[in-house]
């Protein structure tokens, strides 16, 4: 999805930072936009931000600095409960003295809802989460994932057009977790509406999003869709966070426009895709998916391979996981397909190992 | 259950084996050696519960004895009043038979004569007559009179039978005329420090003198064990004399033949003879006191000889036990509803202060980051270290004419100097003290509460469009209810049964019904009353905890 200019975007943050203390920044300088009807997800490990940035869109916590603007206006001066926007919380916040029925009825209560409508509001969301008949329950009474879903409806009950996750699903086991991390999306793509969705899970971020921004002390690392996240990190600390990553450091040694050739701490030489270096000598990490390698490589004459010493296997069922030492580094992992035909390394064999130059990426050095 | 797995291989016992032999011979589920699943728990239960109940042991017992044992007691003295039946029995007695119009039959007054000498003698008639106080007034200074007027009756006899004969005021011809001669060989020999051969009457003496034998023999066991005297040295008291006078008013003795017989039968003709003087029992009686020949006192003493009386409890609820029922007491003598009604609008008030108070200050706790809530915390629990008798004296100065408040008040010219406040020595003054005194009561349990209100419902009930007030009046003020519902139950028991601080400011308009209680048992010393009014005061406290566990439900209490 393009990335909107701030005229036509839904919520935009502008040059907006936040600290706590006065002495140090939590949120530095972030700029973000997102058009009506995408499903953007925060993510990043704790303490970098995304709720901080997630709660200063609700408005429980003021931006120190920058302007917020939902629909083209700055919300920074309205209170939360004027803003309109749906909030999902990672316990629930489920009101336990309420009834599933007046929990979902408490928003249109406070908007002045007529009774008949707010009946039909209520039981049309309910519905909506396959939970038509759990209006009499109390949430004491009621499944994690129940509760999950009454959350949820609660949210859309009163029909915001934006929404906001804050780590919902963190509390399911993985089975639900991943059933609902599918009816969220399918709903907020029915629904048309536009989600904000807060977690420290890789997986969840890239199964669910339209896009993602990977934060990192305070700062969006890298805003993308999933598979352009996954397969081209812009940095290290991305490429680290999301999904399994080998990584190697070395010397930039020549540059020719997207390859580039680097000598790696042992002395060994590799091809690589240039992307955050800019000169010969720099200092670099480079980037390998584990699926990407090659093992004994059908490869063109040029192209460099290193030598490997397997130290582990591991029979993961779909996959085969097998650990190398690679140029001095021990944890260098592959990952092959379980295909009849697929060799199964031993422990202590030797083997030359490879890849295609785009696929490995020289990054900052971190 | 079925086994799939084919047959079992294994013979031994195991919980496998005596599962599927229960299920085989549809017994009861047996435990792995062959003893029923049920019998086993409760064995390998019982040590458990042991453990527990020894542990508990110690606080059981103390509770039970230094607790429960004595409220039961002083519970019992409400319906308790033996000490009428037991002080007069003869009159009890004899009145039963009265209607209860006129003056009652010369029976009761010599009943009467009896028991209230032996009372007297035993030093226990004062304490009955403070009795019958409670329910007729002056009864007690009449019962005081009566004690030495008593003897006057018995003299009169005493005098004529002495003037005929010097050994009818001497110890040793009684004792041989009514004491079997054995116990006189025995006694004789008994030396003080000893136990005494315990005195017996001379066989036939109580056919012909029954009224005399039995009144010796009280006599005689009287002085044996109450003053460790010989019967042998001491001269008889006067009432053996009036019953030796009524015994031979009735019987002709001139064919006795025992010991000391030409003494009895010239005391018989003495008697018989028209000089001989004497009067009834009721002439004498009326001699000591003029009300008692007035039906009135006979009447209540009839009314409260039953060994249990409703008296006590009618008197805690202003109404009294008259010969005609059960009334209410005149205008000018009800106090105890007043009270009780006062005492439960105080600590009502009281209650309802402090929740007004507690409240914000804890949900500023609850709310507060950890060190400024402890700090705050620390201020809350400040009272509890400070001696309540001090708290409540600084309050005295606090608010007194020439206190620190009115003094104020005056300076920043908002009262007039001849004009000063009354806040002291009155309902004001109570409620003031107690509510600071029990705050700390009510914040506990509403911060315990309201610190697990997670902040997540405020924002959640926020991002859903409440306003401020009806995020805290729908979401928020429900979730805490629980917390009021502790800290009001435990401020309104503790206030309602409070006394040092309504004694020290509450002056005659703020004393709470606890404050009376202390009175009848420290001052009036009566003790029926007080236990009857704490019974009511207890009967209160667990309707209205009942009444709160029916509307909000006990289980909705928190305290931690």
């Amino acid at each position: 999805m393009p990335d909107t200019g701030a005229s036509d975007a839904f919520v935009a943050f502008e040059r907006v930072q936040k600290s706590y203390d006065g002495e140090t920044l939590v949120v530095k300088d972030l700029n973000l936009s997102l058009p009506k009807g995408e499903f953007l997800t925060m993510l990043g490990p704790s303490g970098s931000g995304k709720t901080t940035c997630l709660m200063m869109l609700a408005g429980f916590e003021t931006a120190t600095n920058g302007e917020i603007k939902l629909d083209g206006v700055s919300i920074n001066n309205i209170p939360p409960h004027k803003r309109g926007i749906g909030m999902v919380f990672q316990n629930y916040a489920l009101f336990p003295h309420m009834t599933v029925a007046e929990n979902l009825s408490f928003p249109l209560e406070v908007r002045k809802i007529g009774k008949s409508e707010r009946e039909k509001k209520v039981q049309r969301a309910l519905d909506m989460v396959e939970m038509g008949a759990f209006g009499g329950r109390r949430p004491a009474q009621m499944s994690g994932g129940q509760q999950q879903r009454i959350a949820l409806a609660r949210a859309l009950v009163f029909e915001p057009e934006l929404v906001l996750m804050d780590e919902p699903l963190g509390a399911l086991d993985k089975q639900l977790r991943e059933k609902m991390q599918f009816e969220i999306t399918d709903l907020a793509h029915r629904l048309g509406i536009t989600v904000v969705y807060v977690t420290h899970d890789q997986t969840e971020a890239l199964t669910m999003s339209d896009r993602v921004a990977v934060f990192d002390d305070g700062r969006i690392q890298q805003l993308a869709p999933p598979d352009e996240l996954y397969e081209a990190p812009q940095n290290s600390f991305v490429a680290q966070f999301i999904g399994e990553n080998n990584t190697l450091e070395g010397v930039v040694k020549e540059i020719k426009g997207d390859h580039c050739i680097v000598q790696l701490d042992g002395g060994e030489t590799i091809d690589a895709k240039p992307v955050n270096v800019s000169k010969v000598g720099e200092r670099t990490r480079v980037s390998i998916r584990p699926e990407r390698v090659e093992v004994d490589p059908q490869l063109g004459p040029d192209a460099h391979t290193l030598k490997a010493t397997v130290k582990e296997f591991v029979y993961m069922g779909d996959i085969f996981r097998t650990r190398l030492q690679v140029a001095g580094n021990s944890d260098f992992v592959i990952k092959t397909r379980n295909r009849p035909d697929q060799r199964r390394l031993r422990p202590g064999e030797e083997v030359t190992i490879g890849w295609l130059t785009e696929d490995c990426r020289a990054l900052d050095a971190g | 259950m079925t086994d799939a797995t084919g047959p079992d291989k294994f013979d031994a016992p195991t919980p496998d084996n005596a599962m599927r032999m229960a299920d085989k011979t549809n017994g009861p589920m047996l435990s792995a050696d062959g003893t029923p699943l049920k019998k086993s728990l409760a064995k390998a239960l019982r040590m458990q519960k042991i453990r527990a109940l020894a542990l508990i042991a110690p606080l059981l017992i103390f509770v039970l004895v230094s607790f429960i044992l004595p409220i039961g007691d002083m519970l019992f003295r409400s319906v308790e009043n033996q000490i009428v039946s037991d002080t007069m029995p003869r009159a009890t007695e004899a009145l039963e038979e009265w209607d209860g119009a006129g003056t009652p039959p010369e029976a009761v007054y010599e009943g009467a004569y009896y028991d209230l000498f032996f009372a007297a003698e035993q030093r226990i008639h004062t304490r009955l007559g403070s009795r019958l106080n409670y329910e007729q007034t002056g009864a007690s200074s009449m019962f005081r009179r009566s004690g030495r007027g008593l003897d006057d009756i018995g003299e009169l006899y005493r005098d004529q039978f002495e003037d005929l004969d010097e050994n009818w005021d001497e110890a040793m011809p009684w004792a041989e005329l009514m004491g079997d001669p054995e116990w006189i060989a025995e006694q004789s020999e008994w030396q003080e420090g000893d136990s005494q051969p315990e005195f017996t009457l001379r066989e036939g003496i109580a056919d012909i003198l029954p009224k005399t034998a039995e009144q010796y023999e009280n006599f005689a066991l009287f002085q044996q064990d109450e003053e460790e005297n010989s019967p042998l040295e001491e001269e008889p008291w006067s009432a053996v004399h009036t019953a030796l006078y009524q015994d031979l008013a009735a019987n002709d003795l001139s064919s006795y033949s025992g010991p000391r017989a030409d003494m009895l039968i010239a005391a018989d003709e003495l008697v018989a003879s028209p000089d001989f003087e004497s009067l009834t029992f009721q002439q004498g009686f009326e001699e000591i006191d003029e009300d008692w020949v007035d039906p009135e006192i006979w009447r209540t003493i009839k009314l409260y000889s039953p060994d249990y009386t409703s008296g006590y409890f009618l008197n805690s609820v202003d109404m009294e036990l008259t010969p005609d029922g059960v009334q209410p007491r005149p205008e000018n003598e009800r106090i105890y509803i007043m009270l009780f009604q006062r005492t439960l609008f105080m600590s009502l008030m009281i209650t309802f202060s402090c929740i007004l108070l507690a409240y914000p200050v804890a949900y500023l706790l609850s709310n507060l980051p950890a060190r400024s809530a402890n700090l705050l915390m620390i201020l809350v629990l400040l009272p509890f270290w400070t001696s309540l008798l001090v708290r409540t004296s600084a309050w005295k100065v606090m608010l007194q004419q020439q206190g620190v408040i009115n003094d104020v008040l005056v300076w920043i010219g908002l009262v007039a100097d001849d004009s000063r406040l009354t806040m002291i020595n009155n309902q004001f003054g109570t409620i003031v003290a107690m509510t600071h005194i029990l705050l700390p009561f009510m914040i506990l349990p509403m911060y315990s509460v309201m610190s697990t209100i997670p902040p997540t419902y405020v924002r959640a009930a926020k991002s859903l469009g409440a306003t401020n007030w009806t995020t805290f009046w729908r979401v928020y003020f429900p979730q805490s209810i629980p917390g009021i519902g502790a800290g009001s139950i435990l401020v309104f028991i503790l206030s309602i049964g409070y006394y040092i601080t309504p004694e020290i400011v509450g002056g005659n308009t703020g004393t709470f019904i606890s404050n009376r209680i202390a009175y009848h048992i420290s001052s009036s010393l009566n003790w029926g009353l007080a236990a009857a009014l704490g019974a009511i005061l207890l009967a209160v406290v667990l309707i209205l905890y009942w009444a709160y566990d029916r509307i909000v439900g006990i289980d909705n209490v928190k305290l931690g």
